[in-house]
C-alpha cells in the first residue's frame, strides 16, 4: 500500500510504503493489547458509564418506565435516614477486618517463616480457605454460629454459655468479620511471607552482632522492609472490605436490626429488592467514590510510611 | 458447460439458496416460550412439562421451557432478568409481590383470552381465589395455586412426653391455641422442640400470620393504607407469640435450628405440599395433619397463592396467553391439583383431592384442604412488599429478644412503616 510519495535527492519521486516498521510495530502491539483493551471497555468503561446515567435516572422495571430526573438519586442520597447507620457498619467492619486481618496475616507469616519441619503442610492448611467456595463457606459458618450450632457446643464444654452469635449487634458484626478474616487471611499471609524472605538476612545478622532485642529487629528492619506489601495488602483488603456482600446475605441478611447491613448490601437491596434501580446505581457511584477516594489517600501515604530500598 | 454440469451446478446452487430461503420461515414460526417457577422438583417439573407436550401436540411449532429459579431470591432474579432486557414470557409469582406486578402494568390481561377459551369456564374459579390477581375488574394471572397452611404433627414426640394431640383435643372441641402451646411446651421440656412455624426462621415475618390471624390482628388495614401492627390484637397475638418462645419454651428460639420432618419437632405450620417431606422407611414417625388451631377471635384460616402470569413486554405474548389459558383449563387444573391445591370450585372435592394426595385422608382432606381453601385468607400483601418486609423485619428484630417490649416494638414498626403504606 502506498500512500504518500517523496523527492529523493536525485530528483525523482519515491513512493514510500505507509506500513513503515514503527507502525507495523505498533500495530502488532495494538492487536496484543486488544483482547484486554476490549475487555476492559466492554465490562469496565461502558458499565461504569451505563452506571453513572441510571443514576441520573428514576427507572421501574415492572412497569418499564426510565425516567430522567438529573440528580434527583443524588438529592435522596443526602436524605436518606438509614445511610447514616449503613456507613457506619461500613466503617465498623473495614476497620475491625483490615486490622484483624493484617495482624493475623503478619503473625502467621512470621511464625510460618521459620525453618519447622513440615511447615509446607502449615502454610498449604492456613491458605486453603482462599480457594474454598465462599457461599459454601459462609454457609457452613452459619451453621456453626447458631445459637445451637458448634461454636456454642464446643463452649459449651468448657461450662461457658456463648451467645447467639449472629441475633445480637455486636456478635453479628464480630462473627461476619471472623469468618471473613479466616477466609482471605491466607492470601494476605502468603505476600507477607513472600515479603518476609526477600529480606536479605545479612540485615539480621548485623543487628545481632549489635545485639539488637527481636522486637527492635522485627520493627526497625522486618516492618520498614516489607511496608510495600504492607501498602499493597491494606489497599487490597480494604477495597475488598467495602465489597463484601456474599458473607452478609448468608449469614445475616443486615439485620439484626440494620447492623451488618453494608453498603454493598444496602445497594444491592435498593436495586435488586426493591426495585430502585436507580438509586441503587446512585449508592454505587458513592461506594466508587469512596474506594477511589481511599485508594488515592493510602498510595499519597506511600511516601511517609512506606521504605523503598533505593 | 454440458448438460450434466448445469445440472450439478444448479442442484448445488439450490441446495444453498434453500436453506437459506427457507430457514427465516421456519424461524419466524419456531416460538420458544420460557415459564419461571421456583420448584425444582423433579415430579414437578415432569408434570409442568407434560402439560407442555400436550400443548405442543396441537401448536407443534411452539417448545415451552420451564426455569427453575432459587426461592429465597426468586422475585429478585425475576426482576433482574426483566431489567437485564431477559424477561420470561410467563413466571410463577408469589402473593406477597402479586400487587407490584399486577398493578404496575407488566403483565397482559387475561379475561377476554379464558372467556374465548374453549371449555375453560373462568366462572368455576371464585372471585374471592382472584381478587389478588385482579385490577379494575381484569385479570392479570391465574392463582394456580392455593395452599392453606395447617399444622403437621409429630405424635410420637407429643406420646413421650406424655402430652394430648392435636387430634384428642379436636375431638374433645378444644383445639385452641392455649392447648397446642401447652403440648409443644410439653414435648419442649422432655428435650424435643415444640412448634415451629416454617420458613419463618425470624426473618420472614408474614408466615406468623399463620398464628396472629387467631387473634383477628393484621399489619395494615383492609385497604393497605393504615398500619395496624401496634392495634392491641396484634400486641395480644405478638404478646402471646413471645410467650412461647421466650417463657415457655414452646417454640425455638431465634438462631436455632431445628426442622419437623427429620423428627425433631412435635408440630410445625406449613402449607400441604411440604408433606412429601414426611420420611419414609425407618425414620418414619405417627404423623398427623390438622387446622390451624382456633384462637380468641375463633376459627380461621390462612393460604398462600402463588399466580401465573404472562409479560406484556414478552415477544410472544398472545402465544403465551394461550398457553396459560391451556395449562390452566379444567383438565390440566386437576392435574397441577396433586401438588398445588386448585382455585377451581369443581375440583374441591374429597374425590379429586383424593385421586392426586394420596397421603391424605379423606378427614384431612376435608378439613384442612377443601375448609382452607374455602375460608382462608391470603397472606399479607402490599405494594412495594420488599422494602416493607425489610423495614418490618429490622424492626421486629428488637422483639426477639426475651426481655423485649412488645408494644413499643410494634409502634415503633407502625412509625417505620407508616410513611410507606
Amino acid at each position: 500500500m502506498t500512500v504518500a510519495a517523496q523527492s529523493s535527492s536525485t530528483g525523482k519521486t519515491r513512493k514510500r510504503h505507509f506500513w513503515t516498521m514503527e507502525r507495523r510495530d505498533a500495530l502488532a502491539g495494538y492487536l496484543f493489547i486488544a483482547p484486554q483493551l476490549i475487555g476492559i471497555i466492554t465490562f469496565v468503561l461502558i458499565p461504569l458509564g451505563l452506571v453513572f446515567w441510571y443514576s441520573l435516572h428514576e427507572w421501574n422495571v415492572l412497569a418499564q418506565t426510565f425516567r430522567f430526573q438529573g440528580l434527583g438519586n443524588y438529592q435522596a442520597l443526602l436524605s436518606d435516614p438509614g445511610l447514616p447507620q449503613v456507613l457506619g457498619a461500613t466503617v465498623l467492619f473495614s476497620v475491625g477486618l483490615v486490622v484483624f486481618n493484617m495482624s493475623l496475616a503478619l503473625l502467621l507469616a512470621v511464625l510460618l517463616d521459620q525453618k519447622l519441619k513440615g511447615i509446607t503442610v502449615y502454610r498449604t492448611l492456613f491458605f486453603s480457605p482462599v480457594v474454598v467456595s465462599l457461599v459454601a463457606w459462609t454457609i457452613v459458618w452459619s451453621f456453626l454460629l447458631q445459637n445451637n450450632g458448634g461454636i456454642n457446643a464446643i463452649l459449651a464444654l468448657f461450662g461457658v454459655e456463648g451467645p447467639n452469635w449472629l441475633r445480637e449487634p455486636t456478635t453479628a458484626m464480630i462473627s461476619v468479620i471472623v469468618v471473613q478474616v479466616f477466609k482471605n487471611v491466607g492470601l494476605n499471609m502468603i505476600l507477607f511471607l513472600a515479603a518476609l524472605q526477600g529480606v536479605p538476612r545479612e540485615l539480621y545478622e548485623a543487628a545481632r552482632v549489635d545485639g539488637t532485642p527481636a522486637w527492635a529487629q522485627f520493627t526497625r528492619i522486618t516492618m520498614p522492609m516489607i511496608s510495600p506489601t504492607i501498602l499493597l495488602t491494606s489497599i487490597i483488603t480494604i477495597v475488598g472490605s467495602l465489597q463484601v456482600f456474599a458473607q452478609i446475605a448468608v449469614l445475616t441478611q443486615g439485620g439484626p436490626g440494620m447492623s451488618t447491613t453494608v453498603l454493598v448490601y444496602y445497594l444491592y437491596q435498593q436495586a435488586f429488592q426493591f426495585h430502585k434501580f436507580g438509586y441503587g446505581a446512585t449508592l454505587s457511584i458513592l461506594l466508587f467514590l469512596i474506594v477511589a477516594a481511599l485508594t488515592f489517600a493510602q498510595w499519597q501515604m506511600r511516601r511517609r510510611l512506606v521504605f523503598y530500598e533505593n | 458447460m454440458t448438460s450434466m454440469n448445469t445440472l450439478k451446478s444448479t442442484t448445488a446452487l439450490a441446495g444453498l439458496i434453500l436453506p437459506l430461503a427457507a430457514g427465516p420461515v421456519l424461524a419466524q414460526d419456531q416460538i420458544d416460550l420460557r415459564m419461571t417457577i421456583w420448584s425444582a422438583n423433579e415430579a414437578h417439573l415432569a408434570m409442568f412439562n407434560e402439560i407442555a407436550a400436550g400443548f405442543t401436540e396441537t401448536h407443534p411449532n411452539v417448545s415451552v421451557t420451564f426455569d427453575s429459579l432459587p426461592f429465597d431470591n426468586y422475585t429478585t432474579t425475576l426482576t433482574t432478568q426483566i431489567a437485564g432486557g431477559n424477561a420470561p414470557d410467563l413466571a410463577w409469582i408469589l402473593e406477597t409481590s402479586a400487587a407490584d406486578f399486577v398493578n404496575s402494568g407488566a403483565l397482559a390481561p387475561l379475561s377476554e383470552a379464558f372467556a374465548n377459551a374453549e371449555g375453560y369456564d373462568l366462572d368455576d374459579v371464585t372471585e374471592q381465589a382472584t381478587a389478588l390477581w385482579r385490577a379494575n375488574g381484569e385479570l392479570y394471572a391465574y392463582p394456580f395455586s392455593t395452599s392453606p397452611f395447617a399444622m403437621f404433627v409429630n405424635n410420637d414426640l407429643i406420646a413421650e412426653a406424655g402430652a394430648q394431640t392435636p387430634a384428642e383435643f379436636i375431638e374433645a372441641g378444644d383445639w385452641t391455641w392455649e392447648n397446642a402451646i401447652e403440648t409443644a411446651a410439653a414435648v419442649g421440656a422432655n428435650g424435643a422442640d415444640g412448634l415451629i412455624v416454617r420458613d419463618f426462621n425470624y426473618q420472614i415475618w408474614q408466615n406468623l400470620a399463620s398464628i396472629w390471624r387467631g387473634w383477628g390482628a393484621s399489619p395494615w388495614s383492609a385497604d393497605g393504607n393504615t398500619c395496624t401492627f401496634a392495634e392491641p390484637e396484634m400486641v395480644e397475638a405478638m404478646s402471646f407469640i413471645h410467650d412461647a418462645i421466650f417463657n415457655k419454651g414452646a417454640m425455638p428460639g431465634p438462631g436455632e435450628s431445628v426442622d419437623f420432618f427429620a423428627g425433631d419437632a412435635a408440630m410445625t405450620i406449613t402449607q400441604i405440599s411440604r408433606a412429601s417431606l414426611l420420611p419414609q422407611g425407618e425414620d418414619a414417625f405417627d404423623w398427623d395433619l390438622v387446622p390451624l388451631p382456633a384462637g380468641p377471635a375463633g376459627e380461621y384460616a390462612v393460604i398462600g397463592q402463588a399466580g401465573i402470569g404472562v409479560f406484556q413486554m414478552g415477544d410472544n405474548v398472545d402465544m403465551a396467553v394461550e398457553f396459560l389459558a391451556y395449562m390452566s383449563n379444567p383438565e390440566n387444573s386437576a392435574k397441577l391439583a396433586q401438588f398445588f391445591p386448585p382455585a377451581r370450585q369443581s375440583l374441591l372435592n374429597a374425590e379429586t383431592l383424593g385421586e392426586t394426595n394420596p397421603l391424605l385422608s379423606p378427614e384431612q382432606i376435608e378439613s384442612v384442604v377443601i375448609a382452607g381453601i374455602a375460608n382462608g385468607q391470603v397472606l399479607p400483601g402490599h405494594e412495594g412488599f420488599a422494602e416493607i418486609q425489610q423495614v418490618v423485619r429490622a424492626e421486629l428484630d428488637a422483639l426477639w429478644t426475651a426481655d423485649a417490649d412488645v408494644q413499643a416494638v410494634l409502634t415503633s414498626v407502625c412509625n417505620r412503616i407508616a410513611p410507606m403504606l
